[in-house]
């Protein structure tokens, strides 16, 4: 998988992740990968929602060690 | 200006009142779990479809007099915030978000004791989770306590009462026990029914049929009455003749359910003959008071569960299946979702693991669901 971007959110609480994510989204194009880093646990679900009502595909995500790793393909 | 609303100003208005919510989490989130109430209107968008603008939103919403509702609260001061920038008045969001509300327990007095003293309802309203205080001459029993344990301790310390006794009525899987906390920090008894706590890695006092607990010098009468089948232990308790406390055996609306230790087939026959045998031959004059309940509208006015026995017996579908076979697929098929980390709970409260106090808050997460039907 080719990362476009990395974005680290970690330390950041609902709603910054998200807000953050969308603006580095915004400045990509289709296709290309956003590797998303937080440590917000409600973000895992709220992230999944999100890249799906927004038209992205989520190609995967893992937690290493307290780190959730997002991999978002821009729709 | 936005201004922030807490879990006791959102349960007085749920109770008494009218609101409009604007909850903000995830469709899912939402579906699975929200405030409700007879005078509550409520619509979901989630807080990541409003980052560029609330216009769509604003035509589904109230001039004034709004509440924002989020998971912990972040999201919900964003989107009030946008809301009040376009001109809806008296924006309120939900100090804490829902995992306040799923915390707050609201005290209720049910009603006075015979001979002085009183009984008092905490309902854990988020939840769908009831416990009880009885008080008498400046002691106090406290019956399936939640986790939060400072609203008890709050609410003796006001009333100068000293905690003697924090009872159990079975092993719990829909939420952690605050009993065994409190007890040991009030030199208080934990009583559990011991064919609940084979397992459990901690000393107790065995509550048994029988063996009836007082507190005061008025004697409040505590009778255990052993009714088995949503726990194999599972003890009822009759207080001071007038009240019944069911536990997770006997709720106003519907009956509980069997299957959360993994033993449904098994337990069938003991919860059916708890409900038509045994509760049957008790007073029908009893008040019920249980331990959860599954829908706001079984709150009176004042917030209060409860139910006369003989009402129940009339009224509860769950008292009234003739065949035995009828009931045993009542109880074992088709039930709701089981309880959030319901094993993991039935093991914090058995003492075998002991996470921390976020863990232990995001294992509570939820509705009760510990009746067969919601």
């Amino acid at each position: 998988m080719n990362v476009t971007q990395t974005l680290d959110t970690k330390g950041l609480s609902c709603p910054m992740p998200i807000v953050k994510t969308k603006k580095a989204m915004d400045t990509l194009v289709s296709g290309d990968v956003l590797e998303v880093l937080t440590t917000d646990k409600g973000a895992v679900n709220d992230l999944s929602a999100w890249s799906k009502s927004s038209g992205h595909e989520l190609l995967e995500h893992k937690e290493e060690e307290g780190v959730f790793k997002f991999y978002i393909q821009k729709g | 200006m936005i201004k922030a609303l807490s879990a006791k100003e959102v349960a007085k208005r749920v109770v008494e009142g009218k609101m409009f919510i604007l909850d903000v989490r995830n469709e899912s989130d939402y579906k699975d779990w929200k405030i409700e109430g007879k005078g509550i209107e409520s619509i979901n968008r989630p807080y990541f479809d409003l980052i560029d603008g609330v216009e769509d939103v604003l035509e589904h919403l109230p001039k004034e007099d709004v509440l924002v509702v989020c998971a912990k609260e972040g999201s919900s001061v964003m989107v009030a915030e946008m809301l009040d920038e376009a001109g809806i008045k008296d924006v309120n969001y939900l100090e804490g978000g829902m995992k306040a509300w799923s915390e707050y327990l609201m005290p209720v007095k049910i009603g006075d004791l015979k001979d002085g003293g009183s009984i008092y309802q905490f309902n854990r309203i988020g939840k769908g989770c009831l416990s009880y205080l009885v008080e008498s001459n400046g002691e106090a029993a406290i019956i399936d306590s939640a986790r939060t344990i400072e609203a008890y301790e709050d609410f003796t310390k006001q009333h100068n009462i000293e905690v003697k006794h924090m009872i159990d009525t079975h092993l719990h899987a829909d939420h952690i026990s605050g009993g065994r906390r409190l007890a040991e920090k009030t030199n208080a008894s934990y009583w559990l029914p011991p064919k609940d706590a084979e397992e459990v890695t901690f000393s107790y006092e065995a509550l048994e049929e029988g063996k009836d607990i007082t507190i005061g010098n008025t004697k409040i009468e505590i009778q255990p009455l052993y009714s088995p089948g949503h726990t194999i232990g599972s003890t009822s308790m009759i207080v001071d003749g007038q009240y019944l406390l069911s536990g997770d055996i006997l709720f106003v609306d519907s009956i509980g359910r069997p299957d959360l230790a993994g033993k449904a087939e098994d337990w069938v026959s003991d919860l059916r003959d708890s409900l038509y045998n045994k509760y049957n031959n008790l007073s029908k004059d009893l008040v019920v008071l249980p331990a959860h309940f599954g829908k706001i509208s079984e709150l009176d006015e004042k917030g209060a569960v409860q139910a006369p026995l003989g009402e129940l017996f009339e009224k509860n579908e769950g008292l009234n299946i003739k065949s035995e076979d009828e009931f045993r697929k009542a109880v074992t098929e088709n039930l709701p979702p089981q309880p959030n980390a319901y094993q993991e709970i039935r093991e914090t409260n058995m003492g075998k693991i002991d996470p921390s106090t976020d863990e232990q808050r995001d294992m509570e997460i939820g509705p009760n669901r510990c009746a067969i039907t919601e």
